[in-house]
This record gives structure tokens, sequence and C-alpha cells, in this order.
């Protein structure tokens, strides 16, 4: 892939991550943020489906833009052929396992499993 | 006799340094990095003590050590009007070009000259511009044009004073590769373009005539190119030629966002 295509995915996820993230901290600031930890209440995010699939497109949101900044990084402090390939799938892999793993709790939780 | 008086705040300061007339020359100190990576020796300093003028540059300073003190001291330098781009080195600490620094301008007794950041060392203060030049090249540093062929029925290309606007800047560039020594991106990727490079790439992109900028926002567009810009504006800060590397880099940006033409 281009890296202009990857980097306005970087800026998109990161525009995306932080009015969803905005959104999220407006909700815990509708109670007490002490309430808001509760478990009974925690859990009742979860079951409300909209606000699940905010968390879910969040959660994909962060990962690959965390992930695509990781790898940015790495690949300035050092560099060659083999090095960015690890780098590369390295964190494409760590993206789909932290989405994976993610969307597993919220589903678990969303289910009541 | 009419004289005119000129206002207080009009006159000039008096130099801390010699008037050429009157006084005699001030003295200071030259710190010359001294290393040869093929020997495999460490940097050392050897200190000169160098009559100055307060027209003396840093070149003559060192010129006036290999002619006086130690002629082995590594030092390329060609025209000796910041126009050939060959005596780039850290003065001070910041990369500037030795013939283009005057000593009286650093307000500073003690000079040290160390080779350029971010180049391989051939030996002292010269550095190695392969790389400089080879991605240079791989910009392709020309008009791409069908109409660029020369033949009887050819007309001149018409450019108006707003199209050449956009790119005269950026044709000042000598290739001095003080930019690339000043980037801090270019300090830990080795394989980063470099602000020289990727301005060229926009000089050409924002030349009207020129039909290449899928070619060349091909070349930038990779791991390596432009993306890797943290926009530090250092590139710009030493450009002795007034060129704004970090604009055109932003500009190139751009271009690829779809912002651009």
């Amino acid at each position: 892939m281009r890296e202009s295509i990857i980097m306005k995915i970087h800026y998109g996820t990161a525009l995306g991550a932080v009015a969803l993230v905005a959104v999220h901290i407006l909700f815990r600031m509708t109670q007490k943020f002490s309430d808001s930890l509760q478990y009974q209440n925690v859990l009742a995010n979860y079951h409300f489906l909209p606000y699940a699939l905010m968390l879910e497109v969040v959660l994909v949101l962060l990962a690959v833009h965390g992930f695509n900044g990781l790898r940015v990084i790495l690949l300035e402090l050092k560099q060659g052929v083999a090095y960015e390939r690890v780098i590369n799938y390295g964190s494409i892999a760590a993206m789909a396992i932290l989405i994976a793993y993610g969307s597993r709790t919220i589903l678990m939780a969303g289910m009541g499993i | 006799m009419a004289t005119v008086e000129i206002p207080k705040e009009q006159k000039a300061e008096v130099p801390s340094f010699s008037s050429p007339a009157t006084d005699k020359p001030t003295t200071i100190t030259l710190r010359i990095a001294r290393s040869n990576p093929s020997e495999g020796t460490l940097t050392k300093f050897d200190e000169f003590k160098i009559p100055v003028q307060k027209w003396t540059t840093v070149l003559e300073a060192i010129l006036y050590v290999k002619q006086n003190f130690d002629h082995s001291v590594a030092v390329r330098y060609s025209c000796r009007q910041a126009s050939c781009g060959s005596c780039g080195m850290k003065i001070n600490g910041k990369p500037s070009l030795a013939c283009y620094t005057k000593i009286s301008e650093l307000d500073s007794n003690i000079i040290t000259v160390e080779p350029m950041n971010n180049f391989p060392i051939i030996r002292d203060l010269t550095v190695d511009f392969k790389q400089l030049f080879s991605t240079h090249k791989k910009m392709k540093p020309f008009v791409i044009s069908e109409e660029s062929e020369i033949t009887s029925g050819t007309k001149e290309s018409i450019q108006t004073p707003k199209d050449l606007e956009k790119f005269l800047q950026f044709s000042y560039c000598i290739k001095c590769g003080l930019c690339n020594s000043a980037c801090p991106t270019m300090s830990t990727d080795s394989s980063f373009i470099g602000p020289q490079g990727l301005t060229q790439a926009y000089r050409y992109v924002a030349d009207n005539r020129d039909k290449g900028t899928k070619e060349r926002l091909k070349i930038v567009d990779q791991s390596h190119g432009i993306w890797r810009c943290h926009f530090a504006g250092s590139c710009s800060h030493v450009c002795p030629k007034g060129v704004d590397p970090a604009m055109a880099i932003q500009m190139l940006r751009g271009y690829l966002l779809g912002f651009g033409k």
C-alpha cells in the first residue's frame, strides 16, 4: 500500500478516535465518575448496542492508529529490508490480535457471558 | 561644506572587532575537528590562534591554518561566495557555509568547526555527498515535457511571474547539504530522502511546464519518503540561500493529500 494512503488512514483514525473518545468521556460525565465505574453500570454500556458498537469502532481506530504510529517510529529507528518487513507485518498482526481480543471482550460482555 | 547629522538611533553600533584602517587584528582560537575514519582514528580537536579582521570568514581562517600551521587539514571549498555549496560544515554547532560566515558575526573568540552531521566523514571537515547527489538525481531534477524537444516550430514556454513565483526560491538550492545536516529525521533514518531531495521534487512539481508530477510523487510517496518529515523546520533555518525546504515538504504533502493543483 502506498504510504500516502496509510497516512490518510492514520490521520483519519486520529480524528475519528478524538471525536468518539470525546463522546465516550461525555457519556461518563452523565453520572459521577465513581458511579460510572460500578460493575453494573459498566456492564450496562455493553448491553446498549449503539454504545457497544461505538466502543468497537474506538477499538479499531485506536488499534490502527496506535500500531501504525509505532510502525513509523520503529522504521525511523532502524533500517533494513528484513527488519522493515518484520515491523510492517508485525504491526498488522498486532492490530489484528488487539482488535480480535477487544472485540471478544465487547461481545462477551454484550451477550452477558 | 554641508554636513549631515545622523540621528543617534541610526548610527551603526561599533563592532567589537577592529576597524580595518586603524587597529590591529583580533586573535581568535580556531578549533578544527580532525578525524580519518578510513584509518579508524577518533575525532580530536586541534586548536590554532588566528589573527582575524572583521571581514574574515571561517573559510579564510581555515585556509590561514593550512597556509601557516598545518597544511594537512582537509576542507572542501571552491567559489568562496556561497554559490558552489562545497564548504558546508558545522560552525559553533550550526550547519553553515564557511565562506559565508564571518567570524565577527559569531560573537565568540573560540570558533569550533566540525564536519556536517548525517554525512559519512571522508577526513576532517570533508564529508561524502554521494547519497545527497544520488537522491537529488532520483528526484528527476529537470522539466519533463514532450514539448521540451526543440524543433524548428518550437516556441518558448511562457510563464507568468505568478507561475515563476511558485518554484523560484526552490531553484536557488546549491546542494550544499546543510538542510540534510540539520534534519533530525536524517540523524536516525538513513534511508530518508531528506529536505534537499524533497525540495527539489517540489521545485519541479510546482513548475507549470513540467508534466512529471505523478512520477515524482510516486518517488517521494514511500515509507522513507515525505511522510517521515517531523516539520522541525531546522532545514529552513540553516539554508544559506533562503530556500524554505520545510514549506516545500508541506506543499508536496498537500499534493499527495489532494489539496495541490
